[in-house]
């Protein structure tokens, strides 16, 4: 079906408004306005505003945004609660806790001159910063495919409004626009979906470990004034989790933000091996732990949401350019997974690429050419020191456990600086650590009493999430008869419980036979965390934009 | 034919409203707002009555601080041909509203203001009445559909008895109903031209307005939680069940 499309001509298209697409638009109109030069700089969103999709804790680090503005503060970022305290819990149990002794606590993870930010209030302030020196933006709109011609991206095509379920024009089709430029920055976070189409056509992870990745799952919850303390900051490894093996790791995140908001997170790395493991229930009873029960009892929940985590770090990172591209902030991996912080280190990435760009345009450069520059830029930042650092601490939690893996990582970090002189490799992909259903046993999780913890729907409605019911469904199976053919007896279909949304549901009696079911998916639940299209132990699930503003619409995340 | 479209920026449908937690209000701060869905459907009435060749130019109004900028711009982007933006942040209610639109109609000369029938913050569902009030010019609310003819337009009302049709003189109000239509996508294009469309500025004062309070929120509460639902298995366990709670 070939349809008109209207085309817009651009110096760079940036896909994706988070702390990376955003950071790297300001700066190329920066360097821009040193050099007394244009940039046309267009940034396109599929949240239905700037924010609306962005989930992350958030402890800050302020160190790339020192450098891209140093006058925030005048400016009026919201980066208004300082830590004032870090704790970091063992849970051994149910009811069980060890604080670390400050002494013991790796240099990773202090958080002095840290701040306990909403990221998407940040990205809401940095695009006000962006349009003022004149970038576009235009949320609501995703980038559905890259424009490739004779192996070169020259932009990306936004996905068509108003098709019907069944991929028919209704009244009102919209053709997607296209947006071309000399050079397209891909910014659409940890597993973005043109990020991974193009790490595969132009083999750019062909030297890199395999990714890594973790899902997590927030809530914001108001307290009673009294039960406030601004700033506190409190991490925790263990149960619900494993300590000392290594088949369910994670950790988790509760934080003490302005306006008597605590948000509280367990993430789960994707590695995990039991097909019944649900992350969602792991979370809802997490809460009930002592420890953290204290701080949320007498408050009510306000907000709901989850994401993917990408957290390989630099052993897993892809070539960063390819012809007429770039990939930064999560959609290549920036993330340092020893601190959970991939904010400042999106924004650096967006920033060194910014450079790269402007630099190569100004030279005369007519785009198209794989950006050499950026990655150079790259290795000589501390970005690349700090990820050097961190490199090896993922693959020790994942070989040893959180304790043992996290004392090694104590070892590292504090006496050798995060300079061991080796590093060490994790080979094993997220999607193929699972278990056998037959060989794993199966979870009892704890119902949710309506206080501490809650049932996924009630969740999913706290996140706003929403699409336009009548589209295509916008998860693909490659084979549609996996899901019941394969996964339900391998796996007793894992999406049912990895997805933290209540998309996929295996529908049928309990006792009736695999041909009497039916797997079915309520694709407007999709809070676009993209859990499916990494842990699908067939990878047969396939994440595509959906129409443009549809998703969550998250506040303060 | 000069149409007038009033655009309110309110917090989007799709959030979940919270009240402050001591009462004085919903909290607004980092909340995604979005055109009022009642002005949405106004602006796609104008669009398409310029389409039609009934009117030849739309003027959308807004009253609100800087951030109302981007409900214009949407304005524009469905087809506004220009735009006004009347600079007032504080609390604005319809009375005042009303005064500034009447004030804006007269000086524009338009022969017909489309409003909203409610707008969804505060579903106080008097802006259009007042103005026709104000301006001593006719009223068609509710309107579920909207013919203009010449000097006259002919509007089918929604009442709670079913349908009402009613011919009115322009210039007039009308204010719109859920089901007068469903407005379009937003094309990126037009909102790529809407950047560039003109916005006047203007103030109450310019304007000649002296904002009033008429009424004071004292108190705001979020509705009772419901309690949660049983589930029957049968007709008359259904049956049942409501003579128990006495509404059979
Ligand atoms: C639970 C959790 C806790 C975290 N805690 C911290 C923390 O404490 N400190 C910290 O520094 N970091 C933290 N992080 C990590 C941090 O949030 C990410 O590293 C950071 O958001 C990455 O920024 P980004 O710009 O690369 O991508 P994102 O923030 O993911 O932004 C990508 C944007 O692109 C848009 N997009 C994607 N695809 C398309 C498309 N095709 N078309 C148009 N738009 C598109 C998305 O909607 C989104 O707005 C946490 C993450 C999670 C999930
Ligand atoms: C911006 C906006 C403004 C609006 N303004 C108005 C207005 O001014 N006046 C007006 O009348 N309407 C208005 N509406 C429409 C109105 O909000 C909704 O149509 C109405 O609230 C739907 O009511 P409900 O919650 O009972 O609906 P629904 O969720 O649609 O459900 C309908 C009924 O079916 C029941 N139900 C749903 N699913 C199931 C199930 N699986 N099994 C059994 N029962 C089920 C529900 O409990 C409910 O009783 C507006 C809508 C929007 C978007
Ligand atoms: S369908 Fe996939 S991307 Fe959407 S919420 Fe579920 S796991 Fe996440």
């Amino acid at each position: 079906m070939s349809v008109e499309r209207d085309v817009m001509e651009y110096d760079v298209v940036v896909v994706g408004a988070g702390p990376a697409g955003l950071a790297a638009a300001c700066r190329l109109k920066q360097k821009a306005a040193e050099a007394g030069k244009e940039l046309n700089v267009c940034v396109v969103e599929k949240g239905s505003e700037v924010g609306a999709h962005i989930l992350s804790g958030a402890v800050f680090e302020p160190r790339a945004l020192n450098e891209l503005f140093p006058d925030w503060k005048a400016r009026g970022a919201p980066l208004n609660v300082p830590v004032a305290g870090d704790e970091i819990y063992f849970f051994r149990s149910p009811e069980a806790a060890f604080k670390m002794p400050n002494v013991f606590v790796p240099k990773t993870m202090h958080n002095e001159g840290n701040y306990v930010i909403s990221l998407g209030n940040l990205c809401r302030w940095l695009a006000k910063q962006a349009e003022d020196l004149g970038v576009e933006i235009y949320p609501g709109f995703a980038a559905q495919h890259a424009i490739v011609e004779d192996g070169i991206v020259k932009g990306v095509q936004i996905g068509d409004m108003g098709i019907n379920r069944e991929g028919e024009h209704k009244d009102d089709f919209a053709p997607g626009m296209e947006l071309r430029a000399k050079y397209t920055l891909f910014a659409e976070g940890c597993r973005g979906h043109l990020g991974k189409q193009l790490i595969a056509q132009y083999q750019l992870d062909k030297d890199a470990d395999p990714q890594h990745y973790a899902i997590g799952i927030k809530e914001i919850w108001t307290v009673p004034p009294e039960q406030h303390k601004p700033g506190l900051v409190v991490h925790g490894a263990g149960w619900p989790l494993n300590l000392l093996g290594t088949d369910a790791l994670g950790g988790s995140f509760l934080y003490h933000f302005e306006n008597s908001q605590v948000v509280v997170g367990l993430i789960v790395d994707l590695s995990y091996t039991n097909p019944y493991l649900s992350p969602f229930d792991e979370f809802q009873r997490f809460k009930h732990h002592p420890v953290i029960r204290k701080h949320l009892e007498g408050g009510t929940r306000v907000s709901y949401g989850a994401r993917a985590i990408v957290k390989g770090g630099l052993n897993s990172l892809p070539k960063l350019a390819f012809p007429g591209g770039v990939l930064i902030g999560d959609d290549a991996g920036m993330l340092n997974f020893a601190k959970i912080k991939g904010s400042h280190t999106a924004m650096k990435s967006g920033m060194l690429a910014a450079e790269a760009v402007a630099e190569a345009i100004f030279a005369g450069d007519e785009g198209g050419k794989v950006l050499n520059g950026y990655a150079d830029k790259f290795k000589a930042s501390w970005l690349h020191d700090e990820l050097y650092r961190s490199r090896n601490f993922g693959v020790f939690l994942h070989k040893f456990g959180s304790l043992i893996g996290g004392a090694i990582n104590y070892v590292e970090q504090n006496w050798f600086g995060g300079k061991f002189p080796f590093t060490v490799h994790d080979l094993k992909p997220d999607y193929k650590t699972l278990k056998l259903a037959s060989e794993s046993q199966k979870i009892e999780y704890p119902k949710p009493d309506g206080k501490l913890s809650f049932d996924k729907l009630s969740s999913v409605f706290l996140s706003s999430t929403n699409h336009e019911e009548d589209q295509p469904v916008h998860l693909q199976l490659k084979d549609p008869s996996i899901p019941i053919g394969k996964n339900l007896p391998l796996y007793a279909e894992p999406a049912q419980r990895y997805c933290p949304a209540g998309v996929y549901e295996v529908v049928g009696d309990e006792g009736a036979k695999p041909s009497e079911k039916r797997f079915q998916i309520n694709a407007q639940n999709c809070v676009h965390c993209k859990t499916c299209d990494i842990k699908d132990p067939a990878q047969n699930i396939n994440w595509v934009a959906p129409e443009g503003g549809g998703g969550p619409n998250y506040a303060n995340m | 034919m000069k149409a007038l479209v009033s655009v309110k920026r309110v917090v989007d449908y799709n959030v979940r409203i919270q009240v402050k937690s001591d009462g004085s209000g919903v909290v607004t701060d980092g909340v995604k707002h979005s055109m009022n869905p009642f002005d949405e459907i106004a602006m796609e009435e104008a669009v398409r009555l310029k389409e039609k060749g009934k009117i030849t130019e739309i003027v959308a109004v807004t009253i609100g601080g800087d951030k109302s900028e981007e409900t214009l711009r949407t304005a524009l982007a469905f087809g506004a041909d220009r735009a006004i933006h009347i600079k007032e942040g504080g609390e604005v209610q319809p009375l005042t509203a009303a005064k500034a639109f009447a004030a804006v109609l007269k000086k524009e000369g338009a022969q017909l203001f489309i409003a909203g029938k409610q707008a969804i913050d505060d579903d106080a569902n008097q802006t259009g009445q007042m103005v026709a009030a104000l301006l001593d010019i006719a009223q068609a609310t509710f309107a579920s559909k909207v013919e203009v003819d010449g000097n006259k337009a002919v509007v089918t009302r929604e009442v709670d008895a079913g349908l009402e049709t009613i011919e009115v003189d322009l210039p007039a109000v009308i204010t719109t109903d859920l089901r007068l239509n469903e407005p379009r996508y937003l094309k990126l294009p037009d909102i790529m031209k809407a950047k560039k469309k003109p916005i006047d500025a203007t103030t109450f004062a310019d304007l000649g307005v002296t904002p009033g309070a008429g009424f004071k929120v004292t108190k705001t509460a979020p509705p009772p939680t419901r309690s949660k639902g049983i589930v029957v298995k049968t007709v008359d366990e259904l049956v049942a069940a409501l003579k128990a709670k006495g509404l059979l």
